[in-house]
């Protein structure tokens, strides 16, 4: 009798048509060992499945690209023969039902994808998203996902510089953790996972195997119940004292001249590296599973395949160089182990004490994974929001005061205090400017990252909000000094089998195409993450972009906070009081609608040019404007520095609130002497941006039209929400 | 001056403790791994902050035990300076070198950031740079900060000018404010009896350099380089 049964089959995530398509593959029934390789090799978190499509629209290549998607992660030339490695990832699934350990060891992972080529990692970053702050399980899983995070990132020494956190009701059952990691390489010593060398043994290093984690790439890819937390057992378990061991003896490693090719073993374990290892460099592979170091008696190769224990890697080596490599993990106390070798037969054997477990093509499973059209709708870009029929009965500084205490504006000082943000003593510009700097180890180069996402905008037009948040990270990395390169996408959605969700997957990915095209910004790396629902409700499209961007000299770097008084503050690009899908519109007025600004990309490109430029030749002070528009721009400012400032709304402005509180797209705000205020004013206009001096800078209140605020009373606002809400629940 | 850091598996300030000393020795310090059992000759050991050997049993228990840290004991009983920084302060405690414990933070999470620190001893070799009662800006990042001692341990300590820095407000106020770890009489950092081994939960090494933000932990390594040589 047959062992799989459809319900089997059903178990394993597979639909009819998959399976029909296996059975095609194998010739045969497959046994269970290889269903649960299907299984994961197919699920839409290992194969992109639904996205794919349209993944394959985005752009990827500039002179300065040295790999694109594809790798473990994206690699952009620094020059002086310096690389930087980057991927952001996302770990939703987990974190929910177990916030520290499924934070952690989406910290992990990101990190070994990064170290797997190379790199030394530099630094971390991670956005956050969580449900409702009245939600009864929103503290619970802030406190959780900010401590897993801090206590892996913490002890293996990478400073986490950088992140987001925002709250809203969407989240409520699905919330998002989506950690990036950057690391730094010389660009003649990046390596790839192609195996190669038929013979070659296939090395097997870092941790033992145990059970967690098992099909953690099937739960990933599918929406949430009621019963989803009885999927704990799935969930993996971090070890950050590994694996900062596993980052130093993989990079001593490949000091040795060792190693062939390298992959970790993330997402579905053995299996995902194995395959993509052999289909990468187009050999077959056999393979012991009793070989395996295992952390418990009884496993069997179906666990030993499937399981997602974390800081494992497989390596190909050079023939006889396993003493050598041997050598280093014994220095670093870590086990090491011949598990096979590489075959010219295109095929992965599975072995199990000598008898043959499982035997599969390799390039029909790994590379002809499914790929769906899936049908979509388009979402239709909804109607304007006209400022003068926007009721307003609040006055502008009772509106700034809500607005700076809202908790999507709050400080998350206490967040990115639990983290470590200095250690390797690179950290330039510290959390809470528009971008952190990491200062390119002795030497005098920067590093800029960031990462945003306006999950508002993208569910009201994908395709504008999809753009909008290139030009977001494009603003934060130039608003500190730097050219943004690239950029790494991390996608967060709802069910894909929902046509509308399809249309915000759809039009979010063609908005960033469009927008990166225009920028000659490509995007390098990414992660999908679909199925964000629980019982049928979505997250709002959040497709998080990470960003990267280069300061050749960092001692010309701008920061946000005013940093003299009398100094004139000018705007530049156009305010024209955008207030559909604002903030203000949201918390002020109550109201989650409204069609998103538009972004002019030639202006973005031009307006950024100009700034860069101005901030190279002396500018040091700058903030993009985005939400809240310019009064929470300011106030910012204001904050950062401790210094007042007096902003004049301009005489021909109907709504001074739609004016103060907009959000239009493509602005910076720049402090520069007031003497030389008309002058820069007359210089932005020759590059074709446009700029307007909206005041100046001095005193101990921020001053909006002749209504003033204390800036130690926004100060506090502003710093006492996160701590307040948090010690609320302890 | 002949220094060496000593470097444990979990160490992760190894290589800014290195650049820290550089920065007013003017060339690197020896790095010494955990599983040697032979110092080399030096009048300067570091051990530098981070999760030894993962921290999984007490901060620094295991580290004590090390073949090195025998090594280190003995060369402390004999006069070289050692400064043990954060998860090294640990260190130096479990190891017997210097007096108390480190305890979980008062308020239980992790701290990153910058922490004023009244120098209360400015007359030994690590402080001798800085002024009698100077407030200054040095940064902490630890979850295991909350210096404990006994209460006559603690009177020693103050009877002896023991205690190196205290956490203070900006202008130097030792306040229970500023105390923010819970430590007793807001200590951050104490010496042994004889002022050659000092033990910090502050990072000096993390603002030696004006790009960084900060350069108040310099003179600590400028003033030991100017003893020793």
């Amino acid at each position: 009798m047959s062992e799989i049964t459809m319900d089997v089959v059903k178990e394993h995530g597979l639909s009819e048509d998959e399976w029909k398509l296996c059975l095609e593959i194998m010739g045969r029934e497959p046994n269970l060992n290889e269903l649960g390789i299907f299984s994961v090799m197919w699920s839409e978190h290992c194969s992109y499945k639904s996205s794919k499509k349209w993944l394959k629209t985005l752009p990827t290549e500039a002179p300065w690209v040295i790999c694109g998607p594809g790798e473990n992660a994206g690699i952009i030339d620094i020059g002086d023969n310096q690389a930087i490695i980057f991927k952001m990832e996302s770990h939703n699934h987990p974190s929910y039902i177990e916030p520290y350990q499924g934070a952690a060891t989406g910290v992990g992972g990101i990190l070994r994808d990064v170290f797997t080529m190379g790199a030394r990692p530099i630094c971390n970053l991670n956005a956050l998203r969580f449900g409702e702050v009245d939600h009864e399980k929103t503290r619970h899983l802030v406190s959780g996902v900010v401590s897993g995070i801090s206590g892996y990132g913490n002890c293996v020494g990478v400073p986490t510089v950088a992140g987001e956190c925002e709250f809203h009701k969407s989240y409520n059952g699905n919330n998002l953790v989506n950690a990036m990691a950057v690391g730094l390489a010389d660009s003649d010593k990046i390596f790839y996972s192609a195996a190669a060398g038929v013979g070659n043994p296939v090395v097997y290093f870092g941790s033992k195997t145990g059970r967690d984690g098992i099909h953690g790439a099937t739960m990933a890819s599918a929406e949430f119940t009621e019963d989803s937390e009885e999927k704990r057992p799935t969930v993996q378990v971090g070890d950050p004292f590994t694996e900062k061991l596993l980052i130093e003896a993989t990079l001593e490693l490949m000091e040795t001249g060792s190693i062939v090719a390298i992959q970790d073993m993330g997402a579905a374990g053995l299996t995902s590296s194995s395959f993509e290892m052999a289909s990468k460099g187009g050999v077959g592979v056999e393979l012991e599973l009793d070989q395996v170091p295992m952390r418990e008696e009884g496993m069997t190769p179906y666990e030993l395949m499937l399981s997602e224990s974390q800081e494992r890697m497989l390596v190909i080596l050079k023939p006889g160089m396993e003493d050598i490599a041997k050598a280093v993990m014994d220095k670093w106390d870590l086990e090491f182990a011949v598990i096979g070798k590489l075959t010219d037969t295109g095929n992965m054997v599975l072995k199990w004490h000598g008898e043959v477990v499982g035997d599969l093509p390799i390039d029909p499973l790994a590379l002809a994974s499914p790929e769906y059209d899936r049908p979509w709708v388009k979402t239709e870009r909804p109607a304007e929001v006209v400022a003068n029929e926007v009721e307003s009965n609040i006055g502008r500084i009772d509106a700034l005061k809500t607005l700076i205490a809202h908790p999507n504006f709050a400080s998350k000082r206490w967040i990115w205090e639990q983290y470590d943000h200095m250690v390797m003593n690179d950290t330039v510009g510290r959390p809470g400017g528009d971008s952190a700097v990491i200062r390119v180890h002795e030497t005098n180069k920067g590093i800029a990252v960031t990462s945003d996402c306006t999950p508002r905008y993208c569910y009201q037009d994908p395709h504008e909000g999809g753009k909008q948040i290139v030009a977001e990270t494009y603003r934060n990395i130039t608003a500190v000094g730097a050219q943004p390169l690239a950029v790494t996408d991390n996608l967060n959605f709802g069910n894909p089998e929902r046509p509308e969700i399809m249309g915000q997957i759809v039009g979010c990915i063609e908005g960033i195409g469009e927008a990166c095209r225009a920028l000659d910004y490509p995007i390098v790396s990414g992660n999908v993450s679909l199925y964000n629902e629980t019982n049928g409700q979505g997250i709002l499209p959040t497709p998080t972009l990470g960003a990267v961007g280069l300061i050749k000299d960092i001692d010309k770097c701008a920061t946000v906070a005013f940093k003299e008084e009398g100094k004139a503050v000018v705007v530049l690009g156009e305010t024209k009081g955008w207030l559909g899908a604002s903030r203000y519109l949201e918390i002020i007025c109550g109201r989650e609608e409204g069609a998103p600004p538009m972004v002019d990309l030639a202006a973005e490109l031009k307006t950024g040019n100009f700034v860069r430029a101005e901030i190279l030749g002396g500018v040091d002070t700058c903030h993009d404007i985005s939400d809240g528009g310019i009064a929470v721009a300011v106030a910012e400012m204001a904050m950062a520095g401790n210094i007042g400032c007096s902003i004049d709304i301009p005489a021909n402005v109907d709504q001074a609130y739609a004016w103060l509180f907009g959000e239009d797209q493509g602005r910076y705000i720049v402090t520069v002497d007031a003497d030389k205020a008309d002058a820069f004013v007359i210089k932005a206009g020759e590059a074709g941006v446009t700029a307007n001096i909206i005041g100046k800078t001095g005193g101990t209140e921020v001053v909006l039209g002749g209504e003033a605020v204390a800036v130690a009373e926004l100060k506090n606002l502003h710093e006492n929400w996160m701590p307040t809400y948090m010690a609320a629940g302890e | 001056m002949k220094a060496a850091v000593i470097v444990f598996p979990g160490s992760n300030c190894d290589r800014d403790m290195m650049v820290g000393i550089e920065h007013s020795l003017g060339r690197k310090p020896e790095m010494v791994w955990h599983k040697e059992t032979e110092l080399p000759d030096v009048d300067f050991i570091a051990i530098p902050g981070g999760f030894s050997y993962g921290d999984y049993l007490r901060c620094g228990a295991m580290s004590a035990h090390s073949p090195i840290m025998q090594e280190v004991i003995k060369k402390a009983n004999e006069g070289v300076r050692v400064l043990g920084v954060c998860n090294g302060f640990q260190i130096l405690t479990e190891a017997g070198l210097l007096p108390g414990v480190l305890m979980r933070n008062a308020k239980l999470k992790f701290i990153c950031k910058d922490a004023h620190l009244k120098v209360e001893n400015a007359q030994t070799d690590f402080t001798a740079n800085y002024t009698q009662g100077q407030a200054i800006r040095i940064p902490v990042a630890h979850h295991d900060g909350n210096y404990f001692a006994a209460d006559d341990v603690l009177k020693g300590l103050e009877d002896n000018n023991q205690v190196a820095f205290r956490y203070c407000d900006e202008a130097g106020n030792v306040t229970e404010e500023a105390n923010i770890n819970g430590s007793r009489n807001n200590i951050a950092g104490v010496f042994n009896e004889n002022k050659n081994v000092l033990g910090m939960m502050p990072h000096p090494e993390r603002l030696c350099d004006p790009q960084l933000g900060g350069t108040d932990g310099k003179p600590l390594f400028d003033a030991l380089v100017e003893a020793l040589s």
